[in-house]
């Protein structure tokens, strides 16, 4: 099965082990690579805060060391050296630029546990968790965290590039004149500060204002939209309800729960809300601080690690990391919609897997606006869009709606934006884990993800 | 780390001052440390049987400076009143008036314990066992004189200062002076982990139980578990459990998982957020232990909460959450735990029982009825676990300096703090050390136990 014409033999493919080109002399073993299994262990995060709200003095830094402590005490890794921790955010202060590393220095690892930060917009989470398993399979490394952290309240606010360029200029001068001459340059718009935006550098159109473009091509209608968020609420109201986050989720200052949770929403609630985003349309604004997420701040861990090295630390298996795949659109040039990428990436992945969507027993698709779920949704039922976009004979399909973030999701969890990935991966892992097996095979999870900059990153776990 | 009040009449001025207005004079207690002697100087063994003896010499081993007659002006660590032949309460005089003699030798923070016989056994009647090999039988001299142990230890206690304390092991038939238990006892009370514990007796049952290896981690190679773990009193017991060796499973809700985390780290161990009430709270329990440590040896049953009212003003709320959380989740689990194969191996329980519990505090109806409750668990479950070699025991503590208590206002917290026979509050390690012992296997002798970690509050039983 051929999609976009970018057919790639995957890990799963054994033609590619036999065909693995080497340099030089060449090892025994990199002529045939075992890939060993990336199970994930179990998951931490703190409950997610909307912005301005309980965490508005908590860095990063902070953030995502409460995250890894709450791992650590979950599971006795005290002192223990992970081969690698892998985490990022997306909205970071130049002086973070060792923000994972450090966060490892202030936890209760062992210090000799090496980490690196990696940023892909919101797909930063899920990224960790893919770039960590690859590791892992590969036998470079027996154990690993991956995770992600953001906080909208404590955003880096950069000096303008007018004052930028006087203090540094400043800083050169040698002599008294000529610091006078440089100081002299400055103007009082060089003062303002530069706060950071979800804006497109290259369309200056903010995420929001890019979906309300997408959700009234696809004809995404307010009530469709206003259902999923409700949905997204009851579900994780009633996770809670029933325990399940027990083990997924450390309070933080004296939060216990997502704040952006409303247990006692309702559809009439929710359709009273005027639409923020897509005004310049018109009537077709559908898009309300209801079905969008707000801005939020959290951190969220993934425990990973080769079965063996489960097993040596009596550690549970919840799920494997199966597969993995990046993908981007042109947006820029309006081919695409802004967070359309995963419209794209799914399909691919699937192909390599020889997968269609009515194998999978739960389906994890981000909520960074209700209509980004749906515009992705009709994007597949589309039959135009299947044979035109993604090379294939019709539509590519469509999904059990039950199947669909079972627990809730971003809309009422809010969205740290590098935390989700992490989010996402530990609930979906206990999920599967209960699930264990369907008609005799491991139950099966998909994780679609979309990101800033016209991207997207999407997986395949499955139950252990 | 004492109050100020301790601080103040412990030096200088404030002593002599104290001294003449016959104030309080609270002494900074003896606490354990790791390496810390036994005792603080030569142990007085006072009593002529052979009980006496056998004890003198197991002490000897134990490389203690042992005394069988008092050498006068001598300080002494400790006097071993052993009591175990009073057959009539005349046998009281010439051992006690003897040991009376050394008492203002006592160095500070010195320790009297008695070790006599059970004067239940002497006053249960039973025909069929009055015979030779069990004389207490049905022996009301005998139990008289065993029953004036108790009164005698409560009012040395009370006579005692800077520190020192009288506390008394009974010896139910079947038990002697070198038992096990008996000397897992005595190494308790003559060691700075009873500093809090004082005019207090634990019976010995019988000859079960094991003296560790190593006197610095008796527990090691434990898993234990702890509810209620996240503060106070909690995270004390998951310190002491972790440096005497155990391996420390932290259980508190959710809701105080920040917390938990933090001890769990400290401990070295592994967090479990669960709520207690929970229907399957034991089998989580369980499993949790099981599947990632290998086994489970005690189960600590600590958290409790307390939702105070004077019973006129009581709802049905406040009343249900507090025998939820403090009696009901404790017979729940222990229900799983008893049928658990997991559970068979030496199990060890011990609760957290209350002074309130035993001599009531007004605004807690249900929180004495619920500490109450504890105490006749613990009593009724000792012969069921006793079937897999187990035991179960409480620990009541008195006035405790927490964070909980520290809220309470100032002249009432004052008084309270005083109102024992060491002038001061506990701290939540002192409870800690209590339950650490009883969780051990020296303590496998002892069951159905509720022992006072209290300073012997002057009020109540």
């Amino acid at each position: 099965m051929s999609v976009n014409g970018q057919s790639a033999p995957g890990p799963q493919d054994p033609a590619r082990a036999a065909t693995t080109p080497a340099a030089g002399p060449v090892p025994d073993r990199a002529a045939t690579p075992q890939l060993r299994k990336a199970v994930i262990v179990g998951g931490n995060r703190i409950p997610f805060a909307r912005t301005g709200g309980a965490y508005t003095k908590s860095s990063n830094q902070d953030m995502l060391t409460a995250a890894l402590d709450g791992l650590i005490a979950r599971y006795g890794l005290q002192d223990e050296r992970i081969g690698e921790v892998a985490a990022g955010a997306v909205l970071k202060h130049s002086r973070d630029f060792n923000l994972t590393r450090e966060a490892v220095l202030g936890s209760a690892l062992s210090a000799e546990t090496p980490a690196y930060d990696l940023q892909q917009a919101c797909a930063t989470g899920l990224e960790t968790v893919l770039g960590l398993a690859n590791k892992i399979k590969l036998g470079q490394i027996d154990s690993a965290i991956a995770g992600g952290v953001d906080s909208a309240s404590d955003a880096p606010i950069a000096v303008s590039e007018g004052l930028r360029e006087v203090l540094l200029d400043l800083n050169r001068a040698k002599t008294l004149p000529q610091r006078l001459q440089v100081l002299s340059r400055l103007r009082p718009k060089d003062l303002a500060p530069d706060a950071p935006s979800t804006g497109e550098p290259r369309t200056g159109l903010s995420m929001g204002e890019h979906q309300a473009l997408t959700t009234a091509q696809w004809k995404i209608t307010r009530e469709a939209q206003d259902e999923l968020a409700f949905n997204s609420h009851r579900n994780l109201a009633a996770a809670y309800d029933a325990g399940f986050f027990d083990d997924l989720l450390t309070p933080y200052r004296g939060l216990a729960r997502d704040s952006n949770l409303r247990a006692d929403t309702s559809l009439e609630k929710l359709a009273a809300l005027k639409p923020v985003f897509g005004k310049s349309l018109g009537s077709a604004a559908t898009m309300t601080a209801g079905n969008s997420t707000p801005l939020t701040d959290g951190a969220s861990t993934v425990l990973l690690g080769s079965e063996e090295w489960a097993d040596a630390h009596d550690l549970p298996k919840l799920a494997t990391v199966v597969d993995g795949e990046a993908a981007a659109v042109d947006f820029v040039h309006g081919k695409d919609g802004l967070l359309m990428a995963p419209a794209f990436a799914v399909p691919r992945l699937l192909a390599r897997n020889g997968l269609t969507l009515s194998d999978f027993d739960f389906f994890e698709i981000h909520e960074a606006f209700a209509g980004t779920v749906l515009s992705t949704l009709a994007a597949w039922e589309d039959e135009e869009f299947g044979r035109t976009r993604l090379g294939l004979d019709g539509a590519f399909g469509s999904i059990d709606r039950s199947k669909l973030n079972v627990n809730g999701s971003s809309l009422a969890a809010g969205h740290p934006f590098a935390a989700t990935g992490g989010r996402i991966v530990a609930s979906l892992a206990k999920m599967l884990h209960a699930k264990g097996n369907v008609d005799g095979r491991p139950a099966r999870g998909l994780i679609s993800i979309c990101a800033a900059g016209g991207q997207g990153v999407v997986a395949i776990l499955e139950a252990h | 780390m004492t109050d100020k009040y301790t601080q103040l009449v412990s030096h200088g001025l404030g002593r002599d001052i104290a001294k003449k207005l016959g104030l309080p004079q609270p002494m900074a207690l003896r606490r354990h440390t790791p390496g810390q002697p036994l005792v603080t100087g030569p142990v007085l063994v006072q009593g002529a049987g052979s009980g006496a003896d056998a004890l003198a010499s197991t002490l000897l081993s134990w490389n203690l400076d042992v005394r069988r007659h008092a050498v006068p002006k001598e300080k002494l660590g400790a006097i071993i009143l052993v009591l175990d032949e009073l057959s009539r309460p005349e046998d009281l005089e010439k051992p006690v008036l003897t040991a009376a003699t050394s008492l203002r030798d006592l160095a500070a923070n010195a320790r009297v314990v008695t070790i006599s016989r059970s004067a239940a056994d002497a006053a249960n009647a039973d025909a069929a066992n009055a015979d030779a090999a069990n004389p207490g039988a049905a022996d009301p001299a005998a139990a008289a004189a065993r029953q004036g142990v108790d009164g005698l230890v409560r009012s040395l206690a009370k006579e005692l200062r800077a520190g020192a304390t009288a506390n008394g092991i009974l010896l139910a038939d079947g038990a002697g002076t070198t038992s096990p238990s008996t000397l897992g006892a005595l190494w308790f009370f003559l060691s700075g982990r009873s500093a809090f514990v004082d005019g207090q007796f634990l019976t010995v049952r019988s000859a079960e139980g094991q003296l560790p290896a190593d006197a610095e981690k008796p527990l090691a190679g434990k898993v234990a578990v702890v509810t209620g773990a996240a503060r106070g009193i909690g995270a004390a017991i998951a310190r002491t459990l972790h440096r005497d060796g155990a391996t420390v499973v932290a259980v508190d809700i959710p809701a105080a998982g920040d917390h938990l985390a933090a001890v769990a780290n400290e401990v070295h161990g592994t967090a479990l957020q669960l709520d207690i009430t929970r229907e399957d709270a034991g089998q989580r329990i369980i499993d949790h232990a099981v599947e990632r440590h290998g086994r489970l040896d005690i189960v600590i049953h600590n958290a409790g909460i307390t939702r105070d009212k004077l019973l006129a003003n009581m709802d049905q709320g406040r009343w249900n959450s507090v025998i939820a959380v403090n009696i009901a989740a404790q017979l729940r689990i222990n229900e799983a735990l008893l049928a658990s194969e997991h559970f068979r191996n030496s199990p060890r329980i011990v609760s957290v029982a209350s002074t309130s519990g035993i001599a009531g505090n007004r605004g807690q109806t249900n929180y004495g009825a619920s500490k109450g409750g504890v105490m006749g668990m613990v009593r009724a479950t000792a012969p069921l676990i006793g079937t897999h070699g187990g035991s179960i025991n409480a620990v009541a503590p008195g006035f405790i300096e927490t964070e909980m208590t520290a809220k309470i206002p100032f002249a009432t917290r004052e008084i309270a703090r005083r109102l024992n026979s060491l002038q001061q509050g506990g701290r939540p390690g002192d409870v800690a050390e209590a339950i650490a012992f009883l969780a051990s296997d020296a303590a496998g002798g002892i069951s159905g136990e509720v022992l006072r970690v209290c300073g012997q509050n002057l009020v109540g039983a």
